[in-house]
């Protein structure tokens, strides 16, 4: 299991290759990639700005994670989160899952993110041409995170 | 007792600071919150009804148990992903 927080780019592909790391137990890897785009809420995005609570944001994660391997049965779990400055385009956040069989690593992903967007200190404020704006929550999310 | 509060985001903003120290008989983290409503003006930002808590970096509620020494944090509603 691993979790990382960082500033840097990531290789998407590099990330969902990475999972099967020559493991010939592993039937299933589901990777998900969440990027920024240059559109939101009726305005357009230039960029954003991800503020995070540095040590809360690592134990939250590895907290979601640990909750994910105890319900389903996991090979392997990655969670790659970036924060700082980012442009539209660039990829934000990596979530990675290998099992045996494929429905563990859909439904452990799908919830990894789920329980991430409601429970991991990240706060999103976007520059739009009207200027910065904190994003709002969603309730969306919160119902998304409830079904589990 | 002593606490250390923590502010992110758009509280950080509204209050104009990231974190303070407070000293008073604290028994829950609401407690620690109604102190800081009581100061008025702009932390009436802390009566927001979706407003989210963690103590010692982990999510809690607000009837939470807190003690000497504790970082507590207040923040809007988490946005990453």
């Amino acid at each position: 299991m691993g979790v990382r927080v960082q500033q840097a780019a990531f290789d998407p592909g590099a990330e969902v290759n990475a999972m099967h790391a020559a493991n010939v137990g592993v039937g299933a890897v589901v990777g998900f990639v969440g990027y920024v785009r240059d559109f939101n809420d009726g305005r357009e995005v230039a960029g954003m700005f991800l503020e995070h609570y540095p040590g809360m944001t690592e134990k939250a994660l590895a907290k979601i994670v640990v909750e994910a391997e105890q319900r389903w049965p996991l090979l392997k779990v990655e969670v790659l989160h970036r924060i700082g400055a980012l442009e539209p385009g660039e990829p934000i956040v990596f979530v990675g899952v290998a099992s045996a069989h494929r429905q563990a690593a859909f439904d452990a992903c799908n919830f990894i993110m789920d329980y991430l967007k409601t429970r991991a200190p990240f706060w999103k404020k976007e520059n739009t041409q009207e200027g910065p704006r904190w994003v709002e929550g969603k309730q969306s999310d919160q119902e998304a995170a409830g079904r589990w | 007792m002593k606490i250390k509060a923590l502010y992110f985001a758009r509280y950080r903003e509204v209050l104009g600071v990231d974190a303070e120290r407070l000293e008073g008989d604290f028994k829950v983290l609401d407690d620690v919150r109604q102190a800081l409503l009581a100061k008025g003006g702009v932390y009436a930002v802390l009566a927001e009804q979706n407003l989210m808590c963690a103590r010692n970096e982990e999510l809690c509620r607000l009837d939470e148990p807190v003690e000497d020494g504790d970082e507590l944090a207040f923040f809007p509603p988490v946005t990453g992903g």
